[in-house]
């Protein structure tokens, strides 16, 4: 009877631990993701929300990460550090995710890292400003172009064109004044004078007082306009409206269709710096990012039937560099995976080539920004960027 | 002097859109003294579904009509669904069912429409008119038109018709009104309806400068109330002239001084107003009853 | 009745806040309870503030949030711009904010119902401009960093921390409110509520009487900024912005006004109701405001009086 009943709970034991180990291995992949899906930075936060669904579950159909399956846990800031920092709480304590890509706006990324690096979690931020990754912090990595690189890529070319005097006319809200300020930073070394400076509301309507300033300004020889959302839109239509000739320069946080429809006959002739995505078919064949690039153009466009956004692209960008550390460190662990993803190198992305470094936690350098210019209602590459 | 002139255009663009949003708030103040928070979604409704049914390949005039029923059968059911069954609450808790019934809209129509900004094609041509050096758009004369057109209206219908006072009777004392016939219950339906059809013009006249998305509402509503209580809250020409200030000041503030500092140029003139006269500019003063 | 019974009655309800304080952590499974714990005792400290202001002496105050928003900056831009230690910036700030309070609230507490609104109103977004605005003090729109307090040389953090100073202030400050309401003031503003002309006529000084009750609440404010910084170890703008002050009033309206522990729950409904509502994504705000309204309809006097109304209703 007891060799029996020994048996019978060594059975069990033994069955429950091989339950055990394949519960294990098809236990779920979690992924965090805190955006500002409503709320003043929903430009940001709505397409990259699309952008991970589409692709967690793309992902998921051809079988997962390492066999595992990906949940994706997507929470809404509405660009509210508070909520993001709570959110944030959320992901860790409850949810218990094993990484996070998401924080769409720089407040919502700087209000949350303090939380993931003291839980040592991966996290690939979305937001700009070049602060998320300088200094590096061991857990924090990020995929869009920083400012500063925006700055200095519209910089080189205003250099090439023989411009060195420009006004600055930035919008109020975070993206516009981070980018300001590096540019402000970044103008002395590139060789080019700040002359005039005027800012607006994100939600203005309408801007002519400001720039019949910038244009009464003596020696300006070209405008750059730091902003996002609909104020460029409104800038550049003034722009037009006051018969402002000098060359304009747009910033990176308008490139997508939208603008070029909203600003209409006003946008010809605008410059601004845009990753490869939004030329995706006009790249040359040879171009490594053009079947990335037009790949993630077409199923964001099919999908969800709207013009592809470079916000979305960033978060793609944020998916693939952690699902590849993932299969490359073949498991979830979390101090494996933030080791592989410090060590990305030839990552081909919509933003551009990505090669992270200890000290590098970002991986693209200005070659990934290409300097557009809007004709006929449409991008152009200017040669030579 | 040609600046000065851009100034003043700039700031007559932006007043005579806050002028249209000021005077939705006065007619339902008028009927019923409530603040409608919800007046700035009223504005978004007009300017959105108008491009959303002209997407769908409706002609733009039919467009710009089915967006004015279809808001102003929401302004009704604001009034008989969410105002109407909590009379006799304190102001202060309409004003909140307002404010909720505001993100209540924002939220559907973020679901029903999209996060995306939007235009719309002007109503008269989009080369801008050159006038002593300064440029203005043809639609802000449109702006301009529209809200005067409305004052008007407004005035004539509140001092010439009978259901005008009748309007002013509820306002007046709703007790004292229906006891000589008036269907208070129709005058508050009516003003809520006429405020969301003026909401819904303001929305299709200014999306063209202003452009619009689905949370355009909550500012528009802000600076609309703010104007009109400058204006002195219930008068109609109080409206038009707060708007038209507050536009001006923003603007003057911008070219003369500081763009990062013109909003906040106007809250300070209208707090220096409000102390100096506590009615504001056209108001009529409050009899308290003890 | 006796005295004890009397003290028996009005300590009442600020023993049960504070048995509620203590006996809540044994439910909380993680520090994300805790940290929900503490934000809605943070923000029922500065509800109490301004339910003093609107539901007893009927002032309607659109911006208070911009007192947050002062008592939040105090203890960032103190210790990193100034030199001074958080703990002392703590109280600086409410200063700050009491003389603000002071030098608004005499010109603006001469208006009446929405005019006094929109002068609160543009009060609050004057601040949040300015807070915006000089990014040099202030780090513009992206906000700044706030170093963490230290008390005797042991450093606060950690939610559960927090959770025990927001909750241990919430029951001092529910308690000052309540023997604030008790006194000759607390009645006056009661007198100046239901009329002010009345109010008046029996001699009470009611310029003073609303100033002070101004001052008070904005100092409540302050110090729920002051905690929120601290606590977040961020400060943006938007704190003090308009959807801030916003959320306050509805917090008010919603727990009921007038009443202290309804502060608590209003508190408690608009913190824990958008972590919630989370799982419905896309329909969450048209939710939030759905459900604002129907409590706005149904308990127009706020949950708490028409709870207390429906039970003193049934017993009769």
């Amino acid at each position: 009877m007891r060799a029996i009943q020994r048996l019978t709970v060594a059975a069990a034991l033994g069955l429950s631990a091989v339950l055990a180990a394949g519960l294990q291995a098809s236990a779920q992949i979690k992924i965090g993701a805190v955006l500002s899906v409503t709320g003043p930075a929903s430009f940001l936060g709505d397409p990259e929300k699309k952008t991970l669904e589409i692709y967690v579950d793309e992902i998921n159909a051809k079988g997962g990460v390492n066999g595992q399956k990906l949940q994706l846990i997507v929470y809404d800031d509405a660009a509210n550090a508070n909520s993001a920092r709570t959110f944030a709480t959320r992901l860790i304590e409850e949810d218990k995710v094993d990484a996070i890509v998401g924080g769409s706006t720089t407040g919502s990324t700087l209000a949350m890292m303090p939380v993931f690096e003291d839980a040592q979690v991966p996290f690939i931020s979305l937001a700009g400003a070049v602060q998320i990754i300088e200094p590096v912090r061991k857990w924090t990595f990020k995929t869009p172009h920083t400012d500063r690189m925006a700055c200095e890529k519209i910089f080189a070319d205003l250099k090439s064109r023989n411009l060195t005097t420009i006004a600055l006319i930035s919008g109020t809200d975070a993206f516009g004044k981070s980018m300001r300020d590096q540019c402000v930073a970044v103008a002395p070394k590139a060789g080019i004078k700040i002359a005039h400076e005027e800012s607006y509301g994100p939600r203005d309507s309408d801007m002519t007082p400001q720039l019949t300033n910038i244009k009464n300004a003596a020696g300006v020889q070209a405008v750059v306009n730091p902003g996002f959302g609909q104020g460029p839109a409104i800038v550049t239509r003034n722009y037009h409206q006051l018969g402002i000739t000098l060359p304009f320069y747009q910033s990176h946080g308008v490139c997508s269709k939208e603008f070029i429809k909203l600003a209409g006959a006003a946008a010809e002739g605008v410059r601004l710096p845009c990753a490869a995505l939004l030329i995706a078919d006009k790249l040359p064949a040879s171009d490594p990012q053009k079947p990335v690039v037009v790949n993630y153009a077409k199923t964001y466009q099919d999908k969800t039937k709207q013009a592809v956004s470079t916000f979305g692209g960033h978060a793609y960008d944020g998916l693939m560099i952690l699902t590849a550390a993932m299969q490359r460190a073949k498991s979830a662990d979390k101090a494996k995976v933030r080791d592989e993803i410090e060590k990305t190198k030839g990552y081909v992305g919509t933003g551009g080539i990505v090669n992270m470094s200890p000290t590098d936690h970002l991986g693209l350098n200005e070659a990934a920004f290409h300097m557009l210019e809007i004709r006929g209602g449409d991008w152009t590459l200017v040669p030579g960027t | 002097m040609a600046e000065l002139l851009q100034f003043v255009f700039s700031g007559l663009t932006v007043g005579a859109i806050y002028a249209l949003v000021a005077l939705g708030f006065t007619l339902i103040y008028n009927a019923s003294d409530i603040i409608n928070f919800a007046q700035g979604e009223f504005v978004m409704l007009g300017g959105m579904t108008t491009v959303f049914a002209a997407a769908a390949g409706v002609p733009l005039p039919l467009a710009a009509l089915i967006a004015v029923i279809v808001t102003t059968a929401i302004g009704l059911a604001l009034h008989r669904f969410a105002i109407e069954p909590a009379r006799g609450a304190s102001p202060v808790v309409l004003i909140m069912i307002t404010i909720g019934a505001s993100v209540f809209l924002r939220g559907v129509a973020q679901i029903v429409f999209d996060k995306r900004f939007h235009s719309l094609p002007p109503l008269i041509g989009a080369d801008p008119i050159r006038l002593g050096g300064a440029t203005i758009l043809p639609q802000s004369l449109v702006v301009l038109a529209g809200a005067t057109v409305i004052v008007v209206l407004l005035w004539l219908f509140i001092e010439r018709t009978l259901l005008g006072k009748a309007v002013i009777a509820t306002a007046a004392n709703r007790l004292a009104a229906r006891l000589i016939g008036v269907n208070t219950r129709r005058i508050v339906d009516f003003s809520f309806a006429v405020s969301a059809a003026i909401g819904a013009v303001a929305g299709i006249l200014v999306t063209p400068i202003a452009l619009t998305s689905y949370d355009v509402g909550t500012l528009l509503a802000l600076k609309g109330f703010a104007a009109a209580m400058l204006g002195g809250i219930g008068s109609p020409l109080g409206a038009v002239v707060g708007g038209l200030a507050i536009g001006m000041i923003e603007a003057l503030c911008a070219g003369f001084i500081s763009s990062s500092y013109k909003d906040a140029a106007a809250f300070l003139i209208i707090l220096i107003v409000l102390v100096a006269m506590p009615q504001g500019l056209f108001g009529r003063a409050k009899v308290e009853r003890v | 009745m006796s005295l004890r019974a009397l003290l028996h009655m009005r300590l009442l309800p600020v023993i049960a806040v504070a048995a509620l304080v203590l006996v809540l952590p044994l439910f909380f499974p993680s520090a994300y309870y805790f940290r929900i714990g503490a934000l809605v005792f943070i923000f029922a400290l500065a509800v109490v503030g301004l339910n003093l202001l609107m539901g007893f002496a009927g002032q309607v105050s659109l911006g208070h949030a911009g007192f947050v928003g002062i008592g939040a900056y105090a203890v960032a831009i103190g210790p990193v711009h100034l030199g001074v230690p958080p703990w002392l910036c703590l109280f600086l700030g409410a200063v700050v904010s009491g003389a603000l309070a002071f030098a608004v609230g005499r010109p603006i507490l001469k208006l009446k119902g929405h005019y006094l609104a929109v002068a609160t109103l543009g009060f609050g977004l004057l601040v949040a401009i300015v807070l915006t605005n000089e990014a040099g003090w202030t780090g513009g729109p992206d906000g700044m960093n706030v170093p963490a307090l230290t008390l005797f040389g042991w450093r606060v953090r950690g939610s559960d921390v927090w959770y025990w100073i927001a909750g241990a202030t919430f029951v001092g400050g529910f308690l000052f409110a309540l023997n604030l309401m008790d006194s000759p003031t607390g009645r006056a503003l009661q007198a100046i509520h239901d009329s002010e002309i009345a109010a008046r006529v029996l001699g009470i000084d009611v310029a003073r009487k609303k100033l002070t009750v101004f001052i008070v609440s904005a100092v409540y404010a302050s110090l729920a900024g002051s905690y929120l910084a601290l606590f977040n170890g961020l400060v943006t703008p938007d704190l003090a912005g308009f959807l801030g002050s916003i959320e306050l009033v509805a917090m008010v309206v919603l727990g009921g006004m007038g009443s202290i522990f309804g502060s608590l729950v209003g508190a408690t409904v608009l913190v824990v109701l958008p972590q919630v509502l989370t799982v419905f994504h896309d329909y969450e705000q048209a939710l939030l405001g759905l459900i604002v309204m129907v409590f706005m309809i149904f308990l127009r006097r706020g949950i708490v009086p028409s709870l207390a109304a429906m039970i003193a209703g049934r017993r009769t």
